[in-house]
């Protein structure tokens, strides 16, 4: 056990404090290699983590850097400074505490090497960069402990990855550091203490009392929620009440554009002039400080705000979370409610607003699976080897180094430790050679072989421009909003690239809750005037759309085939019922479909329960198929349970189109040119380090000389289709984005199960689906033809001839 | 793929899907911005390993549009080598290639600002060629006057589809760069709305040629292309 010191205890009693449980735990076994804490959000985490380094360091004669806290925020480094500064300085400790991250300026950075503190906090992405510099033996071979805290968002990312292939070298020049995980609740906390630890290390798990139940309601309004959408506006009187009611309320959305329109709404309703603040990530970061800054002080009275708000920074006095639309994911739900009540042991109070019908049905789902503590989690697939080659190129920053020697440090990383000695060869070709199977570059190696499988970099210059392109955050594709003046406007956030795209001038949308005109792009910006319009012409900006994960739709469908109708009001049960008498309720294990003709289209509604991503998908593969055999499909929409596609000829058998071997081949060649593959490549190219964001002194060129990543995938995939970077790509969009795992569910194992309703009419549960926004129309050779068209009525318009 | 017809100073010519113009009447292919050997001279300045297969892809399609239109003369305008050590650079079976295409053929290099002048391969290198009523230069001048030219490498964008494109006015035509690993100039671009008359049109490559008046403001779209690769 660490003893704790005198001034320490001194201190503790002096604050009238009592050290939770926990808290004594993780100071009895701080000597242990690894421990891993899993705890609810105020229960002390922070000085869990650093009361055994207080207690090592209180003598005041350690040298050289003992600990290390890497946090996933920025603002979180900053924020810890200050809430150990002030009980380092209480108790008169010499205890040198500094943080290190992107914006801390290069002289510190500098500086820090020389000389660094005893405890730095920082983030992964600048932790993996202190490794790679020529000093970083000398520099890590003192350190004694690694705290990471909220290392359950960490190890859902490639930023995890990056972060236990830094802990493997640091590890490699201090073999006594001690690892410390400060988690979240999760699903599986055995698979993060196993990241977590040195491979094979144990690593013991400690809970803190998770403190009593949650108390979580659905939010009973008086006007009915919509057949669909997800902006909740008929909840807005209810929701006001509520803040009225609180001190500080929390407002939580699924998506930005649904985020920003509930706070134009609620400010139209917000009659008293309550404080009430939007807070997401694409607003700029001026105005998020600012609203951040109001809210510790205790100025706000709600804030409206996305999963920016998700991660542990303390704001204060919340007492209410209100979490508008499904949850979509159990774990997420609870996470948000613990943002509520920060005083340890009292219970969380939240209330959950379905947006629509079908959410209804949903959140109760949730409210379930919260009680009985049933939290989801998607598996974890095989390391990502972008950022092992990234990792190769790092150390080889530092020095030479041998193959065998790293292939068995990378080995000790929690997430590699099943990496295969081939990957690990692949992963280092790449780095040295490029890795092209049909035509290899024969000089200017990026590392030089040094023979008995020593490498190292050929061009020592080349080290900085490898620093400069480290991390694994990839740049959003956002422009900035500003408002037009003649001198740079006030920036307002950001919209998604796409989003600016289907712009014209004149249109009006939603953004930091005012209503704008857009004006124009200027450079990289996209230029808005301010509006007095009540309501945007365009409603919405894109935002990510999460989809149900899989357990909660199981337990949708499982309490369908119960009739478990608990919790559910009337006319929720009045609907279910009907959709039983007509049709019948989608079950566990089956597919069903309904076919319908409606205003003379035909309709077929395939209720997957997979997911929006995988519904998606699901139309864009049927409708290719349908046109493939002249089924003349016009449209088609996708939630997060059901695809409705409909055209002008009638399927008799619709569980032919979806059982076809062809379906499943159509997905491969739709997966290879699709849009989503190319945008994994891009990052998985940027990352492994074959793109380079930023050169050194960048030559200005003509705009001619660039061309995009797109051309290096299909160039790729035509020529050398067997690759690294295709073979990774391709793992990724299978595993995240495609939800590849879920459409192979429906076309596999379903498929079948298929149950075939023909029905004289829509059904009860296919009906929201005609009020859904977001529908696709069936492009192919359409599009060719819809580009002739508009080609021929512009010539006409502008009076332009070809033979001119 | 299909070619669009067009008159041009009194000149009968197609603008193929791919990128070449073709005079008929004269049996000639026209083609321009090849950068043969480009992702070698990004090795060689250090700018890391690009897949070097687009030496490979540019022949490919290149061989493609001379066994379609089977021309008598071919005139390349310039930057058909990204650099002169890129020439140097290509594997033996690719000059072979080059080789083949060029044999029993009237080929004509124009110099460009990459490659002024790669001697080792066939063909006649010049600077301009002038054949009444057209000329070919690898860059645009003010003046025009029947002029063939590329280097700018340009595309446009018809419903926020963007295109390598042709422009054409009544006195010059730019080609689009046909190299695979070659980016574009919107023709909203200062330079060419500068260099383009009023009236001037675009024609976008791809499957079925499409001809649009040139467009000569972005409206919508922006100019941002990610993860772009600098040469």
């Amino acid at each position: 056990m660490t003893e704790l010191p005198e001034q320490i205890a001194q201190w503790i009693n002096a604050k009238g404090w009592r050290l939770h449980p926990h808290q004594i735990t993780m100071l009895e076994q701080a000597q242990l290699a690894a421990n891993l804490l899993i705890a609810p959000t105020g229960a002390g985490k922070t000085l869990s983590g650093f009361l055994p380094t207080l207690a090592e360091l209180a003598d005041g004669t350690f040298q050289g850097l003992h600990t290390i806290y890497v946090s996933p925020l920025k603002a979180l480094a900053a924020d810890i400074k200050r809430n150990l500064t002030t009980p380092i300085s209480e108790m008169n400790l010499s205890i040198r505490v500094e943080d290190r991250t992107g914006d801390t300026t290069n002289t510190a950075k500098k500086r820090q090497r020389a000389d660094p503190p005893q405890i730095l906090l920082t983030t992964p992405e600048s932790l993996a960069l202190l490794t790679s510099y020529e000093d970083a033996p000398r520099l890590f071979s003192s350190v004694k402990r690694i705290i990471i805290d909220e290392i359950h968002a960490l190890a859902e990312s490639k930023r995890g990855d990056q972060l236990f292939l830094a802990l493997s070298r640091i590890q490699s020049f201090s073999p006594e550091l001690r690892r410390v995980g400060l988690s979240a609740t999760v699903d599986d906390p055995q698979e993060i203490a196993s990241l977590l630890a040195r491979h094979p290390d144990p690593c013991p798990i400690h809970y803190a009392d998770a403190g009593p139940p949650p108390d979580i309601q659905m939010l009973d309004t008086k006007a009915a929620p919509p057949w669909s959408g997800g902006g909740a506006a008929h909840a807005i009187p209810e929701v006001l009440d509520l803040i009225k009611a609180h001190k500080t309320t929390l407002i939580f959305h699924n998506t930005r554009a649904q985020a920003e329109l509930f706070f134009h709404n609620l400010w139209l309703a917000n009659t008293e002039s309550l404080p009430i603040a939007i807070h997401h990530g694409s607003l700029d970061r001026q105005q998020r400080e600012k609203v951040e800054a109001a809210m510790v002080q205790g100025h706000l009275r709600a804030v409206v705000c996305t999963g920016s708000l998700d991660l542990g920074i303390d704001w204060g006095d919340v007492d209410l979370v209100v979490q508008i639309g499904a949850p979509k994911n159990v774990k997420r739900l609870v996470q948000r409610i613990g943002r509520a009540n920060h005083r340890y042991n009292a219970p969380s109070k939240a209330v959950i607003v379905p947006a629509n019908r079908f959410e209804i049905i949903e959140c109760q789902a949730s409210l379930d699976a919260v009680k009985t503590n049933r939290l989801d989690g998607a598996p974890r697939g095989a390391p990502p080897l972008d950022v092992l080659c990234q990792h190769i190129l790092l150390m080889a920053c530092s020095g030479p180094f041998y193959d065998n020697d790293l292939y068995q440090q990378i080995k000790t990383a929690g997430p590699y430790r099943t990496l295969s000695r081939a990957d690990f060869d692949a992963c280092l070709e790449f780095c040295t050679t490029g890795g092209y199977a049909l035509r290899r570059y024969d000089q200017w190696h990026r590392l030089m072989p040094l023979g008995q499988g020593q490498y190292r970099l050929r061009d020592p210059r080349s080290a900085q421009r490898i620093r400069m392109n480290a991390g694994t955050i990839q740049d959003s594709d956002t422009l900035k909003v500003r408002l037009k003046r003649s001198r740079g406007g006030k920036p307002l956030g950001e919209v998604e690239e796409y989003f600016a795209s289907t712009l014209t001038p004149g249109d009006t949308f939603l953004i930091a809750g005012q209503v704008v005109r857009f004006e124009g792009m200027n450079e990289m910006t996209v230029e808005v005037s301010r509006r007095s319009d009540k309501t945007p012409k365009v409603a919405t900006f894109m935002g990510t759309k999460f989809a149900t994960s899989t357990q909660l739709s199981d337990l949708i469908l499982n309490r369908f085939a119960a009739h478990d109708w608990t919790g559910l009001p009337d006319h929720s049960i009045t609907w279910l019922e009907t959709q039983e008498r007509i049709s019948q309720l989608p079950k566990p294990g089956q597919l069903l479909i309904e076919t319908f003709e409606r205003k003379s289209r035909h309709h077929i509604c395939v209720y997957g329960f997979s997911g929006r991503n995988a519904q998606q998908t699901l139309g864009l593969l049927l409708t290719k198929r349908m046109e493939d055999m002249g089924l003349a499909p016009l449209g088609f929409v996708a939630t997060d349970y059901a695809t409705l596609i409909w055209g002008l000829e009638q399927v008799t058998d619709p569980a032919s189109l979806i059982t076809s071997d062809t379906l499943l081949n159509g997905f491969e060649t739709w997966l290879q040119g699709n849009a989503v593959m190319k945008r994994s490549f891009r990052s998985v190219a940027t990352i492994a380090g074959l793109i380079e964001r930023n050169l050194p002194g960048q030559r200005k060129t003509g705009r001619q000389a660039t061309f995009s990543s797109d051309i290096l995938y299909d160039t790729l995939t035509k020529y050398d289709p067997d690759h690294l970077l295709l073979r990774i790509t391709r793992d990724e969009a299978q595993r995240g984005l495609v939800d590849f795992s879920r459409i192979d569910h429906m076309l596999k194992t379903l498929a079948p199960h298929i149950i075939h309703r023909d029905l004289p009419h829509v059904s009860p549960l296919a009906a929201p689906l005609f009020l859904e926004v977001g529908v696709v129309p069936i492009a192919g050779m359409a599009r060719e033809r819809l580009l002739a068209n508009e080609a021929a009525e512009l010539m006409a318009e502008a009076g332009l001839h070809l033979s001119s | 793929m299909a070619h669009l017809e067009f008159e041009f100073c009194k000149t009968r010519l197609w603008a193929t899907g791919a990128g070449c113009l073709i005079w008929p009447d004269q049996n000639l292919l026209v083609v321009s911005d090849l950068h043969l050997g480009k992702s070698d001279r990004l090795n060689r300045k250090g700018a890391g390993f690009l897949p070097p297969y687009e030496t490979q892809d540019t022949l490919t399609r290149l061989d493609q549009e001379i066994t379609t239109y089977a021309p008598k003369t071919v005139i390349c305008l310039g930057d058909s080598f990204d650099d002169l050590e890129a020439a140097g650079s290509l594997l033996e079976a690719e000059k072979q290639w080059l080789a083949t295409l060029q044999a029993g053929r009237n080929w004509i290099w124009i110099e460009g600002n990459h490659d002024p002048g790669p001697v080792e391969f066939g063909g006649t290198h010049l600077a301009e060629v002038i054949c009444d009523p057209l000329r070919f230069r690898h860059i645009a001048t003010p003046q025009g006057g029947g002029e063939i030219s590329g280097h700018y490498h340009p595309k446009a964008q018809l419903k926020g589809t963007a295109r390598p494109a042709f422009l054409v006015d009544e006195t010059r035509i730019i080609l689009p760069a046909f190299g695979t690993y070659t980016g574009g100039l919107y023709s909203h671009d200062a330079q060419l709305v500068a260099l383009m008359k009023q009236d001037a049109k675009a024609i976008l490559t791809g499957a079925v040629p499409l001809a649009i008046p040139m467009p000569r403001t972005h409206k919508n779209r922006t100019q941002k292309n990610r993860a772009m690769w600098r040469g």
